[in-house]
């Protein structure tokens, strides 16, 4: 019996090796077909047309723009909601008002699509300040929508960090006659930095990870540009797209999911590790 | 001088607060009060959109009628019905798995061995793993590969049960470890083995705690679909699953798909199957309370 709970806890052992054997062996096929350092350095992203480019900067590029805007939301209005939650409002008023920014959590992603491309982006077509007016299909609406879905988890996360810091820190600075502003800017936040990091850090990780919000409202051209007004494709668009079109198995283009998964996989696996080694290794411990 | 005259002159004369500091304290709470505003403005527009566009269209034709061409005959019946054989097969595997590896990481588990620690933030870490990259282990080894289902209703259901397996551990076992040790010392003490023990104390203790992450985990896959594109469920598919081994779609892919037609008639349509997926959400969210409330035990 304890040796069939062993195996239920082994079985998510297996489905890492699962995964990381799933994605190296057609990497490694895609790489005997395509020259690493031109996939890593190219511009040139076609790799189901005639003739094929298999640059992966610009989807590369696609994801670091959507990923700054959803942090640009998420990170600066998530910690200031965790600090409002855990050093201002009431009790009572934190119990009312959590649940309703837990909510914004469980919504399908599919559904922030649908809201980023018909409600979002008219807006940023109509209020878009510089030159031209962004197409329907726009970078800028898929991040800042991600932000807002990404908001609720830095809150979550930046609050128990918050709540983690002991009450004793804050009644010392406010004996010595610090401000609500000054105790939560200069004592708690500071205190709490290791956790707000981490959250930081995995904010980005599942930014870069998402899929239906830029599948549905980034389009799907990749592009080298830095312009978040202009249509993009990220890398788990372009692997959602790829896999939507029957591709045949063994062809370079089929592997080319693997190769771009892989690249995926480690970046956001490397930014996980990362947050979960600060928060144990700089946690304060208290008492 | 009487002792009990307080001596006025001896006491410190605090400061006012500066006009400057007070400004800063007020615009700071402003500062929060707005964070917090935009969250919910988020919140707000996107339920009144969502429910202002698909309202009209939402009615019982949403669950009688198959997809159709004709956004005004055209139903999501075979996407409920996908979604709930989906979910049951999820639900049979994530369930017991993830109840199973939490029991053993927190009542057997020796916590000093290395294997120990490398479950648990294995565990961890596969919970940042992005959903799209089940859909890749789905495709590379369930769909086509070596087991080679296709398509099918068992496949969409071990994907996301590996998905949302470690969800229901995490939740599990911190619902395992709000038991009190009293609760196992005194069972211990009767005469009883570790595992009567963890099956007849502490996880019937822990069972609210256990069903509240668990319906929060199925909710979380009832809203996926990009995992399930991958292993190509992304088709017309006008037929309810008959089997495990049918071919299936659910709610969110039925909902991509009409959001990618131009007919305004499909963008109604997909409010609608919106406002379905989130009251579906909202009921099974509700449970969750509910059950938290109704069984949660104060040590």
């Amino acid at each position: 019996m304890i040796g069939a709970l062993f195996c239920c806890a082994a079985l998510s052992v297996a489905v890492t090796v699962g995964i990381v054997l799933s994605l190296i062996p057609p990497t490694l096929e895609f790489f005997t077909e395509v020259d690493i350092f031109a996939f890593l350095t190219g511009t040139d992203w076609a790799p189901l047309f005639v003739p094929a480019k298999f640059g992966v900067l610009p989807i590369v590029m696609g994801t670091i723009v959507v990923t700054i805007c959803a942090i640009s939301v998420a990170v600066p209005f998530g910690l200031g909601t965790a600090i409002y939650l855990s050093e201002y409002a009431r009790p009572r008023v934190r119990k009312l008002l959590k649940p309703l920014i837990e909510l914004l959590a469980g919504i399908p992603t599919v559904i922030y699509g649908y809201f980023a491309l018909k409600f979002i982006s008219p807006f940023v077509q109509n209020l878009w300040p510089f030159g031209d007016s962004p197409g329907v299909f726009n970078a800028l609406s898929a991040g800042l929508v991600m932000g807002i879905m990404i908001l609720p988890m830095v809150a979550s996360l930046s609050e128990d960090a918050l709540s983690a810091v002991p009450h004793g820190l804050r009644e010392g600075a406010y004996a010595l006659g610090s401000s609500k502003f000054e105790v939560s800017t200069r004592v708690s936040v500071p205190a709490a930095l290791s956790g707000i990091v981490a959250a930081f850090v995995l904010s980005v990780s599942r930014a870069v990870g998402e899929t239906m919000i830029v599948l549905i409202a980034a389009g799907g051209t990749p592009n080298m540009s830095l312009n978040p007004g202009e249509a993009m494709q990220t890398m788990t668009a372009f692997i959602a797209a790829a896999g939507t079109g029957d591709l045949p198995q063994g062809s370079t283009g089929y592997k080319t999911i693997f190769a771009v998964g892989s690249l995926l996989f480690v970046a956001t696996f490397m930014m996980n590790v990362f947050s979960n080694r600060i928060v144990r290794k700089y946690r304060e411990v208290y008492e | 001088m009487s002792l009990l005259e307080p001596d006025l002159d001896s006491v410190v004369r605090l400061p006012r607060q500066s006009a400057r500091r007070r400004v800063s304290d007020r615009a700071f709470l402003i500062v929060l009060i707005i964070s917090f505003g935009l969250a919910l403005a988020g919140l707000v527009a996107l339920l009144w959109y969502v429910f202002d566009t698909g309202l009209p269209a939402f009615g019982p034709r949403l669950w009688r009628r198959f997809p159709s061409l004709n956004p005004a005959i055209s139903g999501a019946r075979s996407a409920v019905f996908g979604t709930l054989w989906v979910l049951a097969v999820t639900a049979v595997l994530a369930v017991p798995i993830g109840i199973g590896a939490a029991v053993y990481l927190e009542e057997f588990a020796p916590a000093d061995k290395w294997y120990t620690r490398w479950i648990a933030l294995n565990i961890q870490n596969l919970a940042g793993v992005p959903s799209i990259v089940y859909g890749i282990l789905g495709l590379a080894f369930i769909a086509r590969g070596p087991i080679d289902l296709g398509p099918v209703v068992l496949t969409g259901g071990i994907i996301l049960a590996l998905l949302v397996l470690p969800i229901v551990i995490i939740a599990s076992r911190e619902a395992i470890r709000a038991v009190p040790e009293s609760l196992r010392h005194g069972s211990f003490a009767l005469g009883a083995t570790r595992l009567q023990t963890a099956r007849r104390q502490v996880l019937p203790a822990a069972v609210p705690g256990i069903a509240t992450g668990v319906i929060l985990a199925l909710s979380r896959a009832i809203g996926e679909a990009a995992p399930l594109i991958m292993i190509g469920a992304f088709t017309y598919v006008p037929f309810n699953p008959t089997g495990l081994d049918s071919k299936f779609t659910v709610l969110p892919i039925q909902i991509f798909d009409w959001i990618g037609r131009p007919q305004e008639g499909f963008t109604q349509l997909a409010a609608a199957a919106c406002i379905l997926l989130l009251v579906i959400l909202l009921v099974m969210n509700a449970i969750a309370i509910w059950l938290r409330n109704r069984y949660e035990q104060r040590w």
